[in-house]
């Protein structure tokens, strides 16, 4: 490893540091604000060197990990939104009793492991990097302790999460039995070189390793039919770490999903049909399923399931595309939107919350419009982006996904898009239409103010939704300087 | 500049009176409000007419079909542009926005007393977003603007309608939501093919006027588009959501809804179907038209079985747009120029009919005609401008519903005779229930002794010009005809000899038959009318192989 492997890798050397440096800050002194104060620090120090490894790209580190600026985008976008979570945890951690300083530490490593997925061009840095992860997800998970849903919670994605991750190495084996590498990078050469006797078994062979790996990933991504854990562990963590797991934890993987399938170059046909029956049931399961919760955490649980539902007509058109330049756009223009919109909605339920829980009722959000209209406005804007009303971020995501499908004429899988994000709207208006309710004469329970850390970070996710629905041009230049995978 | 400044002077001024709801001054928060948006719409409205008047005084209006044009890049990645453009078509539909928007600002100025400056907010922003509707020349933009006006209008139907608003809200948001889906889907098919014929992705009406498309490719892209705007004219399968939206509205929600939001629907027929899609619309013109027809006769027959005033004037307006429906794909001089006077007729009488139901509910609190009855002898004044507006809607000549409904029907029959006939008997149906629409309500005894206050000054005054406007679009439409006239005569040079018979009847100098009013140059038909017959001859005489090939349909 030569000096200029080091610079490119320095923005995960500075994560990886950050972690350490908060560990230690930890054990030497417990202190709140002293925690956030290095968290911060390490994360902006670490946005900062992307600018020190971006000239280098692209380079290959080791046979594990790519330094491109596709690997350098989705590390800022993950450092980013990490570093407005720590923000809103220390908001909401602040209203709670007992130790809070190593969720700040676990959310870290947990970032620290997305931020190698994205890299990762080898099996063994993706496993490494989704249990990095996983192990700090179970924790983050269950954090918040008393509360007996944080431990079903944490509990039942351990579980859930550890079957996963067996499938997803059964599938490595596979995939390495066929083609004799474990390298993303030498998957079309190998596949090119099995000679035309063997190539029927090894293609069914290969096939069955990606489907297993598949399963492992869509786990993550929490698509039908592997969504089961979503809304208990949306549910049951807190909000902070429901925005991490429904962010951060998304994103890297789906970062890497692009990378993995794209790297066969021509893709299976038994693959894309999978990929996109997986889409088809995710949006139709997530948004059906939505209409019948009536807790905001849980409906927002199944909106993702379809959100990443909708997200993979984008991959289906990267993998169906002789270019896929328009459908990475498109899905890294979505996972953005998603991010800011996201962070947005559990931003404010976080906010929102005070010692005795958080208002997870829609019931809850009664009439909030008229009690506090600037915490409201973003609520509403954030609901929108997510239904995909124009002015937002939402809608030109939506746009670009349905641009890259109609790309390639991926006509079934558009149109499940169309209409069953028709069926979101019902859920999503409902929420809208409560929080512009008549409110009811009593106090409600989640009235407080708002700190001015969560206000300063929920106005940036405010502002952030609507610039990006009226001039999107900034991102979308700098996502067409992507390259092509 | 003068098209940004008319998008953004009510959008601007429904943000300020966001703002000034939230004061704690009852002055700001209840009435700053108003006057601001009331003085927002009169801007725009001596905006628009300062554009008419300029372009009608110069022979400008004749010879060029755009009269105003803004064209900024927006998103160049995928060829999207701000571009907006005004021609005459546009130009009608945007002083009907101004107007209507003020009288429903007027007409809220008692009826709403809660959240004012947020009702403001929403009704600014569905004006400007119909603003932006009536001027895209950028598809994308013309989606944008178009889902953009759905939002405002959930709220207003959701947060200040009556009783059954919720149910209302969302069937409107999601049949319209649904429906624009669609066309977006629609609209980027358009654009993909465009790009795989000449390697251009862009989103620019005219570039994409010229698109070579598989006739399979051309009916399913059309009839997205179709769908979207059926769904909002409304056209008969997908009208469901009219009823119940126009019933739950508050009024000055119901005046935007039937008087300018359904314009979109024939609005977007007129601009982007059948332009886009001439050849595949012609083969669906008669679809279209039974459909039409259909509509008329259904609104017209659920209309008379109503009890509640307001939704009998809801099913109404089913009935009326079919005769702009049928217009538009009848497809020739009289027709189209029938619809666009329809178009404009029905948003006032329709307009000023659910004003007047608005006002009659702040009266009684009901809008059942059951409980109504005797209204004549206790406002007299209410009750004649009821019994006006009734008249105009069942085509009364000398009305601008009238001239509308006759030059549709006129110009549908060469075309189809029965159809013609069927919708001349939606013609009689409107009479039925406009009158017992006026007899139930108006007439008979007094039975709940109802002692009622008549119209207001502030009430007169917002009516008075919408009864001037009506007589005068039924006496005088030559302004109005003038000024689409580049428009349509455009769109009618898209026809073909098959459907237009009417023209060849009027090519061989044979004026419709017993009907003096309507020839050439009479005060009712202004020549202009058929200037546009020689190029539908030139068609013809193309088809039959006897004349050399014009350029293509270029836009002048």
């Amino acid at each position: 490893m030569t000096a200029s492997d080091a610079l490119a890798l320095l923005p995960w050397i500075v994560l990886a540091a950050t972690a350490i440096v908060v560990m230690m800050g930890i054990a030497f002194r417990r202190r709140h604000g002293l925690t956030l104060g290095l968290s911060l620090a390490g994360l902006v120090a670490s946005l900062v060197s992307l600018y020190l490894a971006a000239p280098l790209a692209p380079r290959q580190v080791t046979p594990l990990l790519v330094v491109d600026r596709y690997s350098l985008f989705f590390f800022g976008l993950l450092v980013a939104a990490e570093l407005v979570i720590v923000i809103l945890l220390y908001d909401y951690l602040g209203r709670q009793e007992g130790p809070r300083e190593e969720l700040y530490l676990l959310s870290l490593i947990a970032t620290l492991g997305g931020a190698v997925l994205v890299a990762s061009t080898h099996f063994a840095s993706f496993f490494l990097g989704l249990e990095m992860m996983s192990v700090s997800l179970y924790a983050m998970i269950a954090y918040l302790g008393p509360r007996r849903l944080s431990l079903e919670a944490g509990v039942k994605y351990l579980v859930l999460a550890a079957a996963s991750a067996a499938f997803l190495l059964f599938g490595i084996a596979l995939i390495y039995a066929a083609l004799g590498t474990l390298a993303f990078n030498r998957f079309a050469a190998a596949l090119a070189a099995v000679p035309g006797h063997a190539a029927l078994a090894n293609t069914s062979m290969l096939a069955a390793g990606v489907a297993l790996v598949l399963t492992g990933i869509g786990f993550k991504m929490a698509v039908a039919p592997f969504h089961l854990w979503t809304p208990d562990v949306y549910q049951g963590a807190a909000a902070p770490v429901t925005a991490w797991i429904s962010t951060l934890s998304k994103g890297a993987i789906v970062a890497l999903l692009l990378r993995f399938l794209l790297s066969f170059h021509a893709a299976h046909r038994g693959i894309l049909l999978v990929v996109s029956l997986i889409a088809i049931a995710s949006m139709i399961v997530g948004n059906l399923l939505a209409l019948l919760q009536d807790n905001v955490k849980r409906i927002l649980a199944y909106s993702s399931i379809a959100h990443m539902g909708y997200l993979l007509v984008a991959v289906l058109a990267a993998l169906r595309a002789g270019n896929p330049q328009l459908a990475i756009e498109a899905a890294a223009f979505y996972l953005v939107a998603y991010f800011l919109t996201t962070l947005a909605a559990f931003g404010v339920i976080g906010a929102l919350s005070n010692s005795s829980g958080e208002p997870e009722l829609v019931d809850d959000y009664r009439g909030l419009f008229w009690r506090r209209p600037a915490v409201a406005t973003v609520f509403v804007f954030s609901l929108f982006s997510l239904a995909g009303i124009p002015a937002t971020a939402g809608f030109i995501g939506k746009y670009y996904l349905v641009a890259a499908g109609a790309s390639v004429a991926v006509w079934t899988p558009v149109i499940v898009l169309v209409a069953s994000s028709v069926i979101g709207l019902f859920y999503y208006l409902r929420i809208v239409m409560t929080l512009f309710a008549t409110p009811d004469p009593l106090p409600r329970a989640f009235s407080g103010r708002i700190t001015p850390w969560s206000g300063v970070v929920l106005g940036v996710m405010l502002a952030g939704l609507v610039w990006l629905g009226f001039d999107p041009n900034p991102m979308i230049r700098l996502l067409h300087s992507l390259p092509p995978l | 500049m003068m098209l940004l400044w008319m998008l953004a002077i009510p959008f601007m001024a429904g943000m300020l009176a966001g703002v000034f709801g939230q004061s704690s001054s009852p002055f700001w928060r209840d009435r700053a409000p108003r006057w601001l948006a009331l003085g927002a719409l009169a801007v725009d409205f001596v905006l628009g007419l300062i554009s008419w008047l300029s372009a009608a005084r110069s022979p400008f209006l004749r010879h060029r079909h755009w009269l105003l044009q803004l064209d900024w890049n927006w998103m160049p990645r995928f060829g999207i542009r701000f571009h907006l453009a005004m021609d005459g078509l546009s130009l009608l539909l945007l002083m009907l926005t101004f107007f209507l928007g003020m009288v429903s600002v007027l007409v809220s100025w008692n009826e709403i007393r809660e959240r004012v400056g947020f009702f403001h907010l929403n009704l600014l922003w569905v004006l400007a977003g119909i603003t932006g509707v009536f001027l895209a020349m950028d598809l994308f933009l013309f989606y944008f603007v178009w889902e953009l006006m759905l939002v405002p209008m959930f709220f207003l139907i959701a947060l200040w309608g009556h009783e059954r608003r919720r149910y209302a809200s969302v069937k409107f948001f999601i049949f319209t939501q649904l429906s624009g889906l669609l066309m977006l889907v629609a609209i980027l098919a358009l654009v993909f093919a465009h790009r795989a014929a000449t390697g251009v992705m862009t989103f620019e009406y005219r570039a994409l006027l010229a698109t070579p498309l598989s006739s399979t490719a051309a009916w399913w892209i059309m009839l997205g588009f179709f769908i979207a705007f059926a769904v909002k004219l409304p056209a008969i399968p997908v009208h469901t959501w009219l009823p119940d939206a126009h019933t739950e509205a508050p009024t000055a929600g119901s005046v935007v809804l039937a008087g300018l939001m359904l314009k979109t629907g024939a609005y977007g027929l007129l601009r982007f179907a059948l332009p886009l899609f001439p050849s595949v619309s012609r083969q669906f013109a008669p679809f279209a038209m039974a459909l039409a027809v259909a509509g008329i006769l259904y609104g017209g027959i659920l209309a008379f079985g109503q009890t509640d005033f307001k939704r009998l004037v809801a099913y109404t307006s089913v009935s009326h747009l079919g005769f702009v429906l049928l217009g538009i794909y009848a497809w020739n001089a009289l027709a189209l120029n029938g619809a666009v006077v329809t178009m404009i007729a029905h948003g006032i009488s329709t307009g000023a009919l659910f004003v007047i139901a608005g006002l009659l509910q702040q009266r009684m609190h009901t809008r059942e005609m059951g409980r109504m009855g005797g209204l004549w002898d206790v406002m007299p004044r209410l009750s004649g401008a009821a019994l006006f507006f009734a008249l105009g809607s069942l085509g009364l000549p000398g009305l601008g519903d009238f001239v509308g409904e006759f030059l549709v029907l006129l110009g549908a029959w060469p075309v189809s005779r029965w159809l013609a006939v069927l919708a001349a008997a939606g013609v009689l149906v409107a009479t039925f229930y406009a009158l017992r629409l006026v007899q139930r309500a108006f007439h008979g005894p007094n039975e709940q002794a109802w002692k009622l206050p008549d119209l207001r000054r502030i009430e007169t005054l917002m009516l008075a010009p919408m009864i001037v406007a009506l007589l005068w679009l039924g006496l005088f439409p030559r302004p109005v005809l003038t000024a689409v006239a580049p428009a349509l005569g455009y769109l009618q040079s898209l026809g073909k000899p098959g459907i237009l018979r009417s023209d060849r009847l009027a090519n061989l100098g044979v004026p419709p038959r017993g009907i003096a009013l309507f020839r050439p140059g009479s005060a009712l038909v202004p020549p202009v009318l058929f200037r546009n017959i020689p190029v539908a001859r030139v068609q013809a005489l193309r088809l039959q192989g006897r004349a050399p090939r014009p350029k293509g349909g270029k836009l002048r």
